[in-house]
C-alpha cells in the first residue's frame, strides 16, 4: 500500500479524465468485501481495475557479510481513457517499475525508475499468475517461487525468492480497507519470509547475496479519500518466523485517518487488526539535504498486543521518483527490536512529508 | 627610452600631426570617402554573413533540439515501416532506449499550406529530449506528465500557434487521405521550447487520426556505453527495410547544412568580394594622397626620421582609417542585417517564417563576429596603405623635396609575367572537380584570374592607351598623352573599378544565363494549361511535395479529369526516398506523362533507350552527380521493397537540389499500390476558358484549400521568387561597382590637384578653362573606357568561370550560357558616364583655384 503513488497515480488518471471529452468515461470496478480471492488466478493482473502493484521488499545478505535493503515494485495503471484509439501503442494499460538497495557503504540508496506504456509487448502484466515486466525489468512467478530480475542504469538484482508460508490475506479475507468509506479499499495479500538468494550488481561489481523478503500483491479502482494527505506503512518479517503488517493513513493535519493491519504468531495463528489498535508513535527526525524534508526515521509502533521499536538501516533512504510519479517519499530498511533486543527485520515506507504531495 | 629620444618622438609626433592634419583639412571629402569604403566593404560582410549564419543557426538548433540526444536515428520516408521494427530495436542488447516516432507534414484544411508534426511517446522520448521536456512537462496549465500521453490531439510550438492564430482548446482542421480530421489543440509550448513551427502529438493518437496505424517513420536511439553508434549503425543497416537508413546526429546536422551551404558560401565570397574592392581603394587611395604629400613625407625624412619610421607611421594611418571604417562599417552591417530580416519576415509571414525573431535577435550583440570583421577590415585597410607607404619611405628625400617629382613617383615595378601565370594557373583551376559538395577549385579560379587580371592591367591598360586613336582635337590628345605617360597609376586607380566591374559582368552574365534556362525549364516542366496541387504556397518554395497526408483519391482524380473544358489530366505523385544517410531525400516524381509518351514531357539533356523489358526511370543532373548514376545504368529503388529499373534518360531540374527521379505512375501504382496523387496538370479543350475551368474545379468541395492555378500565372511567381533571390547578388554588386566609381572620383580629384601646375600653364597657353574641363572629361572618358574594356574581357572570362564551374558544382545543375547584350551595353555606358562625371566634377572642384597661383605654386 503506497499513499503516494496512489494519490499520485489515481489523480493523474482523473486528470487524464477531464483533459479528455469526447472520450467515453472508463467504468472501474468496484472492490467488494465477501469475494473469495482465487490462487493462482489472482497472482496475475486485473486489467480491470484502476490500479495494481506487486511489490518486494527485503533484507539481504553479501558474500562478505555486509547487509542490504532492496526494493523492488511494478505497479500497473489504467487510465481513464476510452477512446477507442486502435493503435498498438493506445496507452490503455501504463507500467512504471522503480528499485532501489540501500547500501551503508554508500550513504544512500542505488535507485531507478522506468515508464512505459504496454505497448508491442514491451511491457505489459499477464493475467493468470505473476507475469509482469517493463523492457528488461521483470517479475515472474513459479508455483513456490518468484524471480526478479533488475537492470538499472547502475545496479542490478538478479533473485530468487522461495516461499516458506502460506500467504497472508490482510483485511477481511483480502478485502482491506482504507477509509470510512466501503468504496476505498483494495484487494490485498502479503507473502512474508520469502527466502531470497541471487545476486546484486553494484556498479559492474557482482556479489551474491542472501536473505528474506516481503511481497505485497494489491489492486483497486478507488482508493483514497481526499482527505487523506499522508501514509505510513511496515512490513516486518520477525526472527521467529511471524510476521506483521500495519499502516496508517494521517489526514492534512497529521493526525491518524485511518489504520490497519495484520498480524500473524509463529504457530500460524493471525489476527486481523482494527483501526485503533494500530499506533505509529514518531520518534528521532531526519533532514534531507536534497529536498529538505524532514522524516521521523525512528519509530514505536504498537499493533495489537505487539509493540516495536524500530530503526533505520541507514538514514538517507529517500527516493525522489518526481520523474514518474511526481513524488518524493522515504520507503527503506528498518530493524525491529523491543527493548533494545533485535525480533526482527522489514520495511517502512513514509509519504507525505514534503509538501503536500505535489501532483506531476 | 631616454629623454632624448622621448623628446624626438614628440616633436616628430607633433609635426606628423600637424602636416597630416593641414592635408586632412584640405581635403576631408578625400578623408570621408576612405572611410566610407572600408565601412561599406566592412558592412556588406557583416550583413551578408549575419544573415546567412543565423539561418545556418535556425537550421541546426531546429535540427539538434528534435535530434535530441539519440545517437542514433532510423529514418524512413513518410510511407514509413511496420512498428515491430520499434519492438525488434527496443529489445536489442545493444540498445538501451528506443523511441519511437511518426514525423508528418500534415496538409492544413481550410488554408494553404502544411504543418510539420512530430508523434512520439513522451515516456520513451523522455530521456532523449532533454532540452525539449521541460516546457513539454511544465505546460502552462501545469500537466502531469502521465497527462501528456492524453489520447487525442496535439500541441503547438509558440511559432505553429502564431502562424495558425490557434490557442489550446480551439481544434485545427486537417486533411488526411479524403478526409478532413479535427485535431483538438491541447496546449501550446512556450516561446524558447521550439524555434520551428511545428506541432507535437502522442505516437497513438498521431498514427490513428493520421491514417498510419501500425506504421512509424523514425526511430531515436540511445545505445548502451559500450556500443559504437557509427558501427552498429553500419550494422544495423543490412536489417532494415528498403528505403529505411540509420543515421547519427553528425550525419543528420551535415545533411541540413550542406542543403543550404552552397548558397551560403556564394553570398559569404561576395561579401568578401566588396572588402576586397574596399581595401583595393584604400591601395589607390593612399598611394595618390602619398604621392600629394610627397614634399611633407620628404621633409620628415630630412628633419631625421627613418625610412623604417615613416613606413610605420604611415601604415598606421591606413590602420586609424581602417579601424574606424570597420567600426562604422559593423554598425551599419548590423542595422542592415536587422532591417533585411525584417523585410524577409514581412514578405514571407503569411508562410509563417521565423524572421520576427531572427530580426529580433540580429539586434542582440555579436561581440565575436564584430570583433572578427573589425580586425578583418582594419587589416585589409593597414595592407592597403602599407605597400604605397613602402614606396613611398623609399623615395630619396633629397629628389622628393624638389618640385615636379609627381610623376616619377608613378613608375614603379610591376608584374606582367606573374600576372599572366597566374591568369594561366587560374584557368587551369577551372578545370577540378568540387571538393565536398563546394566548388573551392572554382572560387580559388576566380580569385586568381581577378589577381593577375589585376597585376596585368597597367600592360594591357598601357596597351589599350597606346593603341587609343588620335581624336585629332587638340585638348584631348593631350588628356591621352597624360594617360599614356601615368598608365601604372591609372591602372592604380582603376583596380577597384575593375575587380568590381568585371564581377559585375560576370554575374549579369551568370544571372541572366540562369534565368533563361530556368525559364525554359519552367515551360518544359509545366506544359499543361493549368496546375493543381493538393497544398500549395510550402514555405519551402518549390518543393512540390507540399505535405505528407493530403492526396487524391482514385475517385477525385477521376471527377477532375471529367470536368467540363478538361482533355486530358496528368496525375504526380511525389513522394520522398531515402537512399543514403548522410544525403537528402530523393523526391520520386511518379508521372502520367514521362518523355516515353510525350517528347516535351521532360527537359531531358540526353537519354538511353531502354532495353525491352526494362522499367525505365529519368534522373536529375542533381541525383546523376550526388550518386554518381548515369544514364544506362540500372539501380535500386525501395519502391515497393526494393525494385530495380533501368535509367532512361538525365534531365534537368532546377527545383529539388536532392536530387530527383521520374517514373511512369502505372509502374509506381503496379510496384507500391499507391493510387493517390497529388498534383495534377490539366490540358484544356480548344476553347475551354481557364478561368471557367477553375471555377468548375471549384465546386468540387474537396478542393478546397488545394492551389489551383493557371500555369502562366504559376510560372511568374515562380520567376518572381527567382528574381527575388537574386535581388541581393545585385545589390551587393551595384554597391561594389559604386565603391569602385567613388575611387575613380577621387583619384580625379587627387589627380587634378596635382596636375594644377600643368593647367595653370595651359592656361598661359591661352586654353579656355572650359576647354581645360573638356580635356578632363575625356580623359575621365578615357579613363573609364580602358577599365570597361579591361573589366568586360576579365568579366567575360569570370562569368564562364561561374556558369560551368561555380554554379555547376555548388548547386549540380547545369545551365546554357546566354549573353545579357542590352544589359551589358547599359552596364557599360552607366560605367563610362559616372567615369566621365566623376573626373569633371572632381576637376572643377580641383580648378577653382585661379591659374595664376597655380603656375606660382610650381615654380
Amino acid at each position: 500500500m503506497r499513499s503516494w503513488l496512489l494519490c499520485a497515480l489515481s489523480c493523474a488518471a482523473m486528470l487524464w479524465a477531464s483533459t479528455e471529452p469526447r472520450a467515453a468515461e472508463t467504468v472501474y470496478p468496484q472492490v467488494t468485501p465477501g469475494l473469495a480471492l482465487q490462487f493462482p488466478r489472482d497472482h496475475g493482473s486485473h486489467p480491470d481495475f484502476r490500479l495494481e502493484w506487486w511489490y518486494l521488499t527485503g533484507w539481504l545478505q553479501t558474500a562478505d557479510g555486509q547487509p542490504l535493503g532492496f526494493q523492488v515494485t511494478f505497479f500497473r495503471l489504467r487510465p481513464t481513457l476510452a477512446s477507442g484509439n486502435p493503435s498498438a501503442f493506445a496507452p490503455t494499460q501504463l507500467l512504471i517499475a522503480h528499485a532501489a538497495i540501500s547500501d551503508p557503504a554508500r550513504g544512500r540508496l542505488w535507485s531507478d525508475q522506468r515508464i512505459a506504456r504496454a505497448a508491442l509487448n514491451l511491457a505489459g502484466a499477464a493475467e493468470g499468475d505473476t507475469n509482469v515486466w517493463l523492457d528488461r525489468w521483470r517479475l515472474t512467478r513459479e508455483p513456490s517461487q518468484y524471480h526478479a530480475r533488475i537492470e538499472a542504469s547502475d545496479f542490478a538484482l538478479a533473485l530468487t525468492l522461495e516461499t516458506t508460508q502460506p500467504m497472508l490475506l490482510n483485511g477481511e479475507r483480502g478485502y482491506s480497507r482504507k477509509g470510512p468509506q466501503p468504496q476505498s479499499a483494495s484487494y490485498y495479500y502479503s507473502l512474508p519470509q520469502l527466502r531470497v538468494a541471487g545476486s546484486v550488481t553494484r556498479d559492474g561489481r557482482a556479489t551474491t547475496v542472501s536473505g528474506l523478503a516481503w511481497l505485497d500483491h494489491e489492486w483497486s479502482s478507488e482508493y483514497l479519500e481526499p482527505r487523506a494527505a499522508g501514509w505510513d506503512w511496515v512490513g516486518l518479517n520477525l526472527d521467529d518466523g511471524s510476521a506483521l503488517m500495519a499502516f496508517r493513513i494521517r489526514d492534512r493535519d497529521g493526525r491518524n485517518f485511518w489504520a490497519g493491519g495484520t498480524w500473524r504468531d509463529a504457530a500460524g495463528r493471525t489476527e486481523v487488526l482494527r483501526p485503533e489498535a494500530v499506533q505509529f508513535m514518531p520518534g528521532r527526525r531526519w533532514r534531507s539535504l536534497r529536498t529538505g524534508i524532514e522524516y521521523p526515521v525512528e519509530w514505536t509502533l504498537q499493533a495489537g498486543s505487539q509493540r516495536f521499536e524500530l530503526q533505520p538501516l541507514l538514514d538517507d533512504q529517500e527516493s525522489d521518483s518526481r520523474a514518474t510519479t511526481g513524488a518524493v517519499y522515504w520507503e527503506g530498511a528498518v530493524i525491529a527490536n523491543r527493548d533494545g533486543r533485535r525480533l526482527g527485520r522489514g520495511y517502512l515506507e513514509l509519504t507525505g512529508y514534503g509538501s503536500p504531495l505535489r501532483l506531476p | 627610452m631616454n629623454h632624448q629620444s622621448v623628446a624626438y618622438w614628440r616633436s616628430a609626433l607633433a609635426l606628423w600631426r600637424r602636416l597630416a592634419l593641414a592635408q586632412l583639412r584640405q581635403q576631408p571629402l578625400r578623408l570621408w570617402l576612405s572611410l566610407l569604403t572600408v565601412a561599406i566593404g566592412v558592412a556588406l560582410c557583416t550583413t551578408v554573413w549575419l544573415i546567412s549564419s543565423s539561418a545556418l543557426l535556425e537550421f541546426s538548433r531546429a535540427g539538434s533540439r528534435l535530434a535530441g540526444d539519440a545517437e542514433l536515428s532510423i529514418r524512413g520516408s513518410a510511407a514509413g515501416f511496420a512498428e515491430t521494427l520499434y519492438a525488434e530495436l527496443a529489445r536489442d542488447p545493444a540498445v538501451q532506449i528506443a523511441s519511437p516516432m511518426l514525423e508528418l507534414d500534415v496538409a492544413l484544411a481550410d488554408r494553404p499550406g502544411s504543418l510539420h508534426v512530430l508523434g512520439l511517446d513522451l515516456l520513451r522520448a523522455a530521456p532523449l529530449l532533454p532540452s525539449l521536456l521541460p516546457s513539454l512537462l511544465m505546460a502552462p496549465t501545469g500537466q502531469s506528465p502521465l497527462e501528456m500521453l492524453t489520447g487525442d490531439g496535439i500541441r503547438l510550438s509558440a511559432a505553429a500557434a502564431r502562424r495558425l492564430q490557434l490557442q489550446a482548446g480551439d481544434e485545427l482542421p486537417v486533411l488526411v487521405g479524403e478526409q478532413r480530421v479535427l485535431l483538438a489543440v491541447l496546449g501550446v509550448l512556450p516561446e524558447d521550447a521550439e524555434a520551428a513551427s511545428l506541432g507535437i502529438m502522442d505516437i497513438a493518437s498521431a498514427q490513428w487520426r493520421l491514417q498510419r496505424l501500425g506504421v512509424l517513420n523514425r526511430i531515436d536511439l540511445r545505445l548502451n556505453a559500450d556500443v559504437d553508434a557509427q558501427r552498429f549503425g553500419a550494422q544495423l543497416q543490412s536489417r532494415l527495410p528498403a528505403g529505411v537508413v540509420a543515421v547519427t546526429p553528425e550525419t543528420a546536422n551535415t545533411r541540413v547544412a550542406s542543403a543550404t551551404r552552397a548558397y551560403r558560401v556564394n553570398l559569404n565570397l561576395l561579401a568578401l568580394v566588396s572588402l576586397l574592392t574596399g581595401s583595393l581603394l584604400l591601395l589607390a587611395a593612399q598611394s595618390l594622397s602619398l604621392l600629394q604629400r610627397r614634399s611633407s613625407l620628404a621633409l620628415l625624412r630630412a628633419l631625421g626620421m627613418t625610412r623604417r619610421e615613416l613606413q610605420w607611421a604611415l601604415a598606421g594611418e591606413g590602420a586609424v582609417l581602417g579601424l574606424l571604417g570597420s567600426l562604422i562599417g559593423v554598425l551599419l552591417g548590423q542595422l542592415a542585417s536587422a532591417a533585411l530580416l525584417a523585410w524577409i519576415d514581412a514578405e514571407f509571414a503569411a508562410a509563417g517564417s521565423i524572421g520576427a525573431q531572427l530580426a529580433q535577435r540580429m539586434l542582440s550583440p555579436h561581440p565575436l563576429i564584430w570583433a572578427g570583421f573589425v580586425l578583418l577590415g582594419t587589416a585589409s585597410a593597414t595592407l592597403g596603405a602599407w605597400l604605397p607607404a613602402r614606396e613611398a619611405a623609399r623615395r630619396a628625400p633629397a629628389l622628393a623635396l624638389k618640385a615636379g617629382d609627381a610623376a616619377v613617383g608613378t613608375e614603379g615595378r610591376h608584374f606582367p609575367v606573374l600576372g599572366a601565370m597566374l591568369l594561366i594557373v587560374g584557368a587551369a583551376l577551372a578545370w577540378l572537380p568540387a571538393v565536398a559538395g563546394l566548388p573551392l577549385f572554382g572560387y580559388l579560379s576566380i580569385a586568381l584570374l581577378l589577381f593577375g587580371g589585376l597585376l596585368l592591367s597597367p600592360a594591357i591598360c598601357g596597351w589599350l592607351l597606346a593603341h587609343a586613336p588620335r581624336s585629332g582635337v587638340a585638348v584631348f590628345d593631350i588628356g591621352l598623352a597624360q594617360l599614356r605617360g601615368s598608365r601604372r597609376q591609372i591602372a592604380l586607380n582603376l583596380a577597384a573599378v575593375i575587380v568590381s566591374f568585371s564581377l559585375m559582368i560576370a554575374m549579369a552574365i551568370m544571372v541572366y544565363s540562369f534565368r533563361g534556362s530556368f525559364e525554359l525549364w519552367l515551360q518544359q516542366s509545366l506544359p499543361a494549361d493549368l496546375q493543381l496541387r493538393t497544398n500549395g504556397n510550402d514555405p519551402r518554395g518549390n518543393d512540390p511535395r507540399g505535405n505528407d497526408t493530403r492526396t487524391l483519391s482514385v475517385n477525385e482524380q477521376r471527377q477532375l479529369a471529367q470536368l467540363p473544358g478538361v482533355a486530358r489530366a496528368d496525375f504526380i505523385r511525389n513522394t520522398r526516398l531515402l537512399l543514403r544517410a548522410e544525403r537528402e531525400p530523393v523526391t520520386l516524381s511518379a508521372r502520367d506523362a514521362t518523355p516515353e509518351r510525350s517528347a516535351t514531357a521532360l527537359p531531358v539533356l540526353h537519354s538511353v533507350a531502354p532495353p525491352a523489358g526494362a522499367q525505365p526511370v529519368w534522373i536529375s543532373e542533381a541525383m546523376q552527380t550526388i550518386y554518381g548514376t548515369q544514364a544506362g545504368d540500372i539501380i535500386e529503388l525501395p519502391v515497393g521493397g526494393r525494385t530495380r529499373w533501368f535509367v532512361a534518360g538525365v534531365f534537368r531540374d532546377y527545383g529539388l537540389g536532392g536530387g530527383a527521379i521520374v517514373m511512369p505512375r502505372e509502374a509506381y501504382i503496379a510496384a507500391s499500390g499507391d493510387h493517390g496523387a497529388d498534383q495534377a496538370g490539366l490540358w484544356l479543350t480548344s476553347g475551354a476558358d481557364v478561368d471557367a475551368v477553375i471555377a468548375a474545379a471549384r465546386t468540387l468541395t474537396w478542393s478546397r484549400g488545394m492551389e489551383l492555378l493557371a500555369t502562366p500565372e504559376l510560372r511568374a511567381g515562380l520567376l518572381r521568387g527567382f528574381d527575388r533571390v537574386f535581388a541581393i547578388t545585385y545589390l551587393m554588386e551595384a554597391a561594389a561597382v559604386l565603391i569602385g566609381l567613388a575611387g575613380v572620383a577621387l583619384a580625379g580629384a587627387a589627380a587634378t590637384a596635382a596636375r594644377r601646375g600643368e593647367f595653370g600653364m595651359l592656361r598661359h597657353l591661352g586654353l579656355l578653362r572650359r576647354q581645360i574641363l573638356a580635356m578632363l572629361a575625356g580623359e575621365g572618358l578615357l579613363m573609364g573606357a580602358v577599365g570597361m574594356l579591361y573589366g568586360l574581357l576579365l568579366g567575360c572570362g569570370l562569368s564562364l568561370v561561374l556558369v560551368y564551374v561555380v554554379n555547376r558544382q555548388s548547386f549540380n545543375w547545369s545551365i546554357d550560357l546566354a549573353m545579357p547584350w542590352w544589359q551589358l551595353g547599359a552596364l557599360c555606358a552607366a560605367l563610362l558616364v559616372a567615369a566621365t562625371v566623376a573626373n569633371l566634377l572632381s576637376a572643377r572642384a580641383a580648378l577653382g583655384v585661379g591659374a595664376l597661383r597655380a603656375v606660382r605654386e610650381d615654380w
